[in-house]
C-alpha cells in the first residue's frame, strides 16, 4: 500500500536517510525501530512531503506521493501524529479538530465518530490545546489525525511520557484502526509496546533500512534489539 | 474654559491618527505574525493606497462621494494585488528567509516609491472628502448655576473625521471576527502557530502567505484612503506610518491583534495630544522612549507571548 523505495533525503546539506526501503500493507502495524538519530522521524517527515527527496520514490497504491506539493500529501489519506504532538497550542480543542476535518473536507459524522473514541475531548472542546494534560494532548493529536479518515496513519512516539492508562488508550486506538484496515507506521522506543502492538518491525540504523522481521519471531531477548537499539 | 476644551479637541485629532495607525499597524503585525516577514515596504503600500485613491477620485467627475467610494474599493484591491505579485515574484523565491526578505522588501520600497514619483509626480495632491460638515464641539462646565453648556464655543471637528474613526473601528471589529470565526481566519492562525504541522494537515501554506501579504497591504491602503482627504497624497508619505507601525507592533506585541489596537491608541492619541500642547518632536521622542522601555522590560510587548 504505502511504499518507500530507495528514499534519500535530509535537512538542507545534511543527509539523514540513505536509500530507505519500506512497505506497509492495509491493516498492518509496521514499527520503525532504531537508536536516536537513526532517521525514524525523518522517514515520517519524508512520507509527509516535508523534505525534498534527493533520490528514491514514495508511493501510495501506486500513486507517486513524492511528486505532490507537501499540502496535497495528507489529502491522499495520510494522517500524521508528529513527535511532541505539535498541536496548534493557542487554538481550542474544537479548532484543532476542525483543522483535521478541513484537510479532506470531512463533516460532523467524522467529528462525532472521533469524539466518541475520545470522550474526554468532548468535555474540553472550548479549552485551548495548551491547557490540556499530556495525555489529553496526545488524544487530541491522534483525534486530529483520525479526522482525515486516513488509510495510512503515521504515529511518532505516541506514548512518550504518558501514564499507563493513556498508553493503553492509545494502544486500543491503534488496534481499532488496524481492524478497520488502516496501514499504520509506528515509531516506538519501548520494546514492550513494539512486541504487543506491531505486526512487523523494520530496523533502521544510521539512515539505512536494515532487517524487516515478523514480530512473532522476536522476543525481549532478541539479538536484533541488542544490535540496533542497544537493549 | 481653557485646558479642557483644547484637550477634547486634541483627543479627537489623536483618535483620527490612532484609528488610521491601528489599521496600518495591523497589516504589518499580520504579515510578521503569520509569515515571519518584516515588511519594510509596508509604508509604500500605504502610499500606493493614497496615490491610487487620488487617481481614481480624479478620474471620476461626479460628486466627490462617488470618487471616494470607488477609491475605497479599488485602492486596497490594487495594493493587495501588487503585494501578492511581490510575494509570488520575490518573497516566495527567497523561501521567506527572515533576513533576505528584509533586504528584498527594502528593494520593493524603492521600486514602489520611484514608480510613484515617475507616474504621480513629486507634488502633494488632495482628494476631496465625500462629506465634510463642520461640527462645533459642545463643552459642559460646572459653574455657580450647575452645568453650563457652551455651544458653539469656537473650535470644531468635521463629520469626515468622525467617519474615519468609525470606519476604522468597524474594520477592526470585522477583522477580529473574521480572524476568530471564519474558516480562513482559522487557517491563518494555524499557519502562524505551526507552519510545518499546517502543511501536514493540507493547508497550502504558500497560498496562505500570498493572501496574508495581500491582506496586510490592503489594510495599509485602506488606512491611506481614509486619511488622504485630510492629509493629501505624496510619494514619500509612507515613511512615517512605517515607523509608527513598527513602534506600535513592538509595543503591542507581534501578532497580537489586541496589543496592536491598544498600542495604536496609546501612540496615536499621545502623538495627537502631545503635538497639540507641546511639539510633534516631543511626541516622537516619547514614543521612541516607550519602545526602548518596552524592549528592555517586556521584550515580547504588552500582549505578546514569550517565545519558547
Amino acid at each position: 500500500m504505502l511504499k518507500l523505495e530507495g528514499v534519500s533525503t535530509g535537512y538542507g546539506p545534511v543527509q539523514v536517510l540513505y536509500g530507505v526501503d519500506l512497505e506497509v500493507q492495509r491493516g498492518e502495524v509496521l514499527c520503525l525501530l532504531g537508536r536516536n538519530g537513526a532517521g525514524k522521524t525523518t522517514t515520517l517527515k519524508a512520507i509527509m512531503g516535508l523534505l525534498a527527496l534527493h533520490a528514491g520514490a514514495i508511493s501510495l497504491n501506486g500513486h507517486d506521493l513524492s511528486a505532490l506539493p507537501a499540502h496535497d500529501v495528507p489529502k491522499q489519506g495520510i494522517g500524521y501524529v508528529p513527535q511532541g504532538r505539535r498541536l496548534f497550542a493557542e487554538l481550542t480543542v474544537a479548532e484543532n479538530i476542525d483543522i483535521g476535518l478541513m484537510t479532506r473536507n470531512k463533516g460532523p459524522a467524522t467529528r462525532d465518530r472521533v469524539l466518541e473514541m475520545f470522550p474526554r475531548l468532548r468535555e474540553r472542546l472550548a479549552q485551548r490545546a495548551e491547557t490540556l494534560s499530556g495525555g489529553e494532548q496526545q488524544m487530541l493529536a491522534t483525534a486530529r489525525a483520525l479526522c482525515l479518515e486516513p488509510s495510512v496513519l503515521l504515529l511518532d512516539e505516541p506514548t512518550e511520557g504518558l501514564q499507563p492508562s493513556m498508553i493503553r488508550l492509545i494502544r486500543e486506538t491503534v488496534e481499532a484502526m488496524r481492524r478497520e484496515g488502516v496501514a499504520i507506521v509506528l515509531v516506538e522506543q519501548r520494546i514492550e509496546a513494539v512486541l504487543t502492538l506491531s505486526d512487523r518491525v523494520a530496523f533502521i540504523e544510521n539512515g539505512r533500512s536494515r532487517e524487516v522481521v515478523d514480530t512473532k519471531t522476536l522476543d525481549r531477548t532478541s539479538a536484533l534489539f541488542k544490535k540496533y537499539v542497544g537493549v | 474654559m481653557e485646558f479642557g476644551p483644547h484637550l477634547l479637541l486634541a483627543t479627537l485629532e489623536g483618535a483620527v491618527g490612532a484609528a488610521v495607525l491601528a489599521l496600518t499597524a495591523l497589516g504589518l503585525s499580520l504579515v510578521f505574525g503569520v509569515m515571519r516577514v518584516v515588511n519594510v515596504a509596508h509604508g509604500e503600500f500605504y502610499m500606493l493606497g493614497a496615490v491610487v485613491a487620488w487617481f481614481v477620485a480624479s478620474a471620476m467627475s461626479a460628486h466627490p462621494a462617488f470618487g471616494f467610494m470607488a477609491a475605497v474599493l479599488i485602492a486596497p484591491a490594487m495594493a493587495g494585488l501588487v503585494a501578492i505579485l511581490a510575494d509570488r515574484l520575490v518573497l516566495k523565491r527567497l523561501h521567506y528567509d527572515p533576513e533576505a526578505t528584509i533586504v528584498a522588501t527594502i528593494g520593493i520600497l524603492y521600486i514602489m516609491q520611484q514608480t510613484a514619483l515617475m507616474t504621480f509626480g513629486p507634488e502633494a495632491r488632495p482628494v476631496a472628502p465625500p462629506f465634510n460638515t463642520r461640527i462645533p464641539l459642545p463643552w459642559l462646565e460646572y459653574g455657580e448655576n450647575g452645568f453650563n453648556l457652551f455651544y458653539p464655543w469656537g473650535l470644531s471637528t468635521t463629520s469626515y473625521k468622525l467617519f474615519v474613526i468609525a470606519a476604522a473601528a468597524v474594520i477592526l471589529v470585522s477583522f477580529a471576527l473574521f480572524l476568530s470565526r471564519s474558516r480562513f481566519g482559522l487557517i491563518m492562525r494555524a499557519t502562524q502557530l505551526d507552519r510545518e504541522t499546517a502543511l501536514t494537515f493540507g493547508i497550502p501554506v504558500e497560498r496562505v502567505y500570498s493572501l496574508v501579504f495581500g491582506l496586510g497591504a490592503a489594510l495599509a491602503a485602506f488606512a491611506a484612503v481614509l486619511i488622504v482627504p485630510i492629509q493629501q497624497a505624496h510619494y514619500l508619505m509612507g515613511a512615517d506610518p512605517l515607523l509608527l507601525s513598527f513602534i506600535v507592533v513592538i509595543i503591542g506585541g507581534l501578532g497580537s491583534l489586541r496589543g496592536t489596537v491598544v498600542a495604536a491608541l496609546l501612540i496615536g492619541m499621545s502623538d495627537g495630544i502631545i503635538s497639540v500642547f507641546f511639539s510633534p518632536t516631543l511626541a516622537k521622542i516619547l514614543a521612541t522612549l516607550l519602545v526602548a522601555l518596552v524592549l528592555v522590560f517586556r521584550p515580547q510587548g504588552l500582549y505578546g507571548k514569550k517565545r519558547a
